[in-house]
């Protein structure tokens, strides 16, 4: 057993790091500059012109065939170029729900025009799409959507609202699930387009979350009309097409970066009093310590036996399905213990090092918890596709969608 | 990125699942558990005659040569039957001590036995329902002879020789003597056999260097850790995958009980934690096999996710399977009753968490 790189993989590392010294900025303290990155006004401007570069040498999307400016690579040199380029001083984000999920939707259903005129402003970062699925009333059970698309000539007009839309506010592109027929069954009436955000009728309005932060927006269309030359995959095929999204959805989930841990832990431990000494010399402090070193390391190593399935060009297990479920609690609890050793003090900001940090960890695991999959949702998907126990038995599932209370 | 096991110990690790899937059946742990044999004679033979004692015992000590991490998915698989078998205190912990500290007349008399199989080794610290600490351990050696006594002993019975935690340091002694006195205990695991042992002026030499002794034990308990990390592995998995299968068959209020959510996400919790355990133990064996200096902390992890996994999915096994799981009758008890033996034998989580960040704090110390 090693952690080393294949000699095919080192060669790549090794250009990889050339060609990012020469480009970018390397990091000297990861994690502050982690958040000074976060607070710049033209981050997105910034991050455009980035993703440009990135595009231009071949390192932005390289799994992707060589026609779709990739490089027909296997996903192990993806991850090494991702590895190098965390190391570095470069703004990140905004592309990974376009190019990780809507981008391979449109490759599996658009024509090769659409494709042509699509692909690469993405990859280049010139286009920026978003993904219109949660409703307020189809959160987990997104099939349960109540968004109308109807036929109108030769155009569909999509009436209704969506919610949770991660960069709506500055996406370009969105690709949108609509109900088209609500007199069969929720999953079998569906059907996926896509569309500009520009089109008419189209309204975005930011929400504000409980940590003061605006990722996400609520999506309104009003007589929004498309041609029919946007649908993606058949009519009533709509499911099938959200199922392609959401497994991109499921490669593209990773741990959170540049958040605080065991290190930061340790130090405020380290430095704060508790009891008659400092607080890392209490008992319980040193076990809850030990419980989310055993879980970080845990995650990390469990991410390196997906990467040695990639390396080795085999199909990862399903490991790494436990990396959101154990990540987002400890996320929480970890914040919410730090504040704890800090006393009263500990629901002030920025009297000590790292306290807005784990403040921000602490409310932030609240919705981490919620994002991507809850964790009940993803405790469903372990028994179910891991464990092969059964599905849930759906009551809805049979009856005609109008029929539905 | 190599983070896994190779194509041939793999194959090593099928082999010795095919055995035991044959010949030690939960039947045989039920019948040591019912009986009074010291252990399942024909598992152990045929554990021996595939080598596995002598998996990491050096060729010119009589073994196979191989590395930890043959030993570690020997370990696995031993762990997933709970078999009866002087696996955890003769091919670990004695065989262990021995590689660590022994002389090399110590180790030439006893490795090609213990890979042969004709002696058994076990490793006696206990005494009484205490941790053992320098400030109270009593057994004490002198002269070439031990006073004291040790319990619970795992295997004691059965032993041929046993280190021993004396006061001033480890000693080898011979139990088929007139100074020793084995009596039998009984423990929660009547699978794995205990007794207790008294020592009045037996024969011994010690092992290691005089007052090196709790230094040598620390050491040693940090491969034990990793070893018994992958047995208990197996063992929550083994524990897991009976609590699916019942809850795939178990019908109630109309419907297989493993398609609640109350259920699912129990058994959900389960694959999570053994997920965990099994990464860090992964590291553990790597740092084991390259003699990495992150073992220690390594071995701690894996300690800690190992234990947790495995008494979590051995009693949630006895909770999904409801009443009946909670009879002699069913199977479930076996992995309940290994996986606190397991957990208690070389420290337990309080003590090896303390441990972890204990080794934690040197490391940032280093850095």
């Amino acid at each position: 057993m090693d952690f080393n790189d294949t000699p095919e993989e080192a060669a790549f590392r090794k250009e990889v790091r050339t060609w990012l010294d020469a480009n970018a900025t390397r990091k000297s303290d990861d994690k502050a500059a982690f958040r000074a990155r976060n607070d710049d006004p033209n981050l997105l401007a910034k991050a455009k012109a980035w993703q440009a570069k990135k595009a231009e040498a071949g390192y932005a999307r390289m799994t992707w065939p060589k026609a779709f400016g990739g490089r027909g690579a296997s996903p192990i040199l993806q991850v090494i170029y991702q590895q190098e380029e965390s190391n570095y001083l470069v703004p990140l984000g905004f592309f990974d729900i376009g190019l990780g999920m809507c981008i391979p939707t449109m490759m599996a259903y658009a024509s090769p025009e659409q494709l042509n005129r699509y692909v690469k402003p993405a990859l280049h970062g010139e286009e920026i799409w978003c993904q219109l699925f949660s409703e307020p009333a189809a959160g987990s059970d997104v099939a349960g959507i109540r968004t109308r698309a109807e036929k109108d000539g030769d155009d569909w007009v999509i009436n209704g609202q969506k919610v949770w839309t991660s960069g709506a506010h500055y996406c370009d592109y969105g690709i949108v699930i609509t109900r088209t027929d609500p007199s069969v069954p929720k999953h079998q009436g569906l059907t996926m387009f896509f569309l500009s955000m520009k089109t008419p009728g189209v309204e975005v309005r930011p929400i504000k979350q409980i940590s003061g932060g605006a990722n996400f927006n609520e999506v309104f269309f009003t007589d929004v009309r498309i041609p029919d030359s946007q649908r993606l995959g058949k009519v009533g095929e709509g499911w099938k097409a959200a199922l392609t999204t959401l497994m991109n959805e499921r490669l593209a989930v990773g741990l959170p970066s540049g958040g605080l841990d065991i290190d930061e832990l340790m130090e405020l431990a380290r430095d704060t009093d508790l009891d008659d000494g400092p607080a890392i010399r209490n008992q319980q402090v040193r076990g809850k310590i030990a419980d989310w070193y055993v879980q970080q390391q845990g995650l990390k190593l469990t991410r390196y036996r997906t990467l040695t399935a990639l390396s080795k060009g085999q199909t990862p297990g399903p490991e790494s399905s436990i990396i959101k479920i154990v990540a987002a609690p400890k996320m929480q609890d970890m914040g919410a213990f730090a504040m704890e050793i800090m006393g009263q003090g500990g629901i002030m900001k920025e009297q000590v090092p790292h306290a807005a940090g784990f403040q921000a960890q602490w409310i932030g695991g609240a919705g981490f918890r919620i994002a991507g999959g809850t964790d009940e949702i993803l405790r469903n998907i372990v028994a179910e596709r891991v464990l092969g126990l059964p599905s849930d038995v759906r009551v809805d599932k049979d009856i005609p969608f109008n029929k539905m209370k | 990125m190599n983070f896994d096991f190779s194509d041939d110990q793999k194959l090593l690790k099928e082999q010795i699942a095919k055995f035991l899937t044959d010949k030690c059946p939960v039947k045989v742990v039920r019948r040591v558990l019912d009986g009074n044999e010291a252990f399942a004679g024909e598992v152990w033979q045929g554990l021996v005659d595939l080598g596995v004692p002598g998996i990491a015992i050096p060729e010119e000590y009589g073994g196979l040569g191989l590395s930890p991490l043959e030993l570690c998915v020997a370990a696995e698989e031993i762990g997933r039957a709970a078999a009866p078998v002087p696996f955890d205190t003769s091919v670990v912990l004695a065989t262990e001590a021995l590689k660590l500290a022994g002389s090399d007349a110590q180790k030439k008399k006893w490795l090609p036995l213990l890979a042969s199989g004709k002696a058994i080794g076990t490793l006696a610290t206990a005494e009484g329902a205490q941790t053992p600490r320098p400030s109270n351990v009593r057994t004490l050696f002198g002269g070439g002879r031990l006073n004291g006594k040790k319990v619970p002993v795992a295997d004691g019975a059965a032993a041929t020789f046993a280190i021993v935690l004396a006061k001033n340091g480890l000693v080898l002694v011979e139990l088929d003597q007139k100074g020793v006195t084995r009596t039998p205990v009984e423990t929660i695991d009547p699978a794995r056999k205990h007794c207790e042992i008294t020592f009045t002026d037996a024969a011994a030499e010690p092992l290691g260097a005089e007052g090196e002794g709790w230094r040598l034990l620390e050491r040693l308990y940090d491969a034990a850790a990793v070893y018994f990390a992958f047995a208990q592995v197996g063992g929550a998995e083994a524990a897991m995958y009976m609590a699916r299968d019942y809850a795939l068959q178990r019908q109630a209020f109309g419907r297989a009980i493993g398609s609640y959510q109350a259920i699912k996400h129990k058994l959900a919790d389960c694959y999570v934690k053994l997920e965990l355990a099994r990464s860090n133990a992964y590291y553990g064996a790597m740092m084991l096999s390259d003699g990495g200096a992150d073992l220690p902390l390594a071995a701690a992890a894996a300690r800690i996710a190992a234990t947790e996994a495995y008494d979590f999915a051995s009693k949630e096994n006895i909770q999904t399977h409801g009443g009946i799981g909670f009879t002699w009758e069913a199977d479930t008890q076996f992995h309940l009753r290994r996986a606190r033996v397991l957990a208690l034998s070389i420290g337990g989580p309080m003590a090896w968490k303390d441990k972890l960040v204990n080794r934690l704090e040197q490391k940032n110390v280093m850095a």
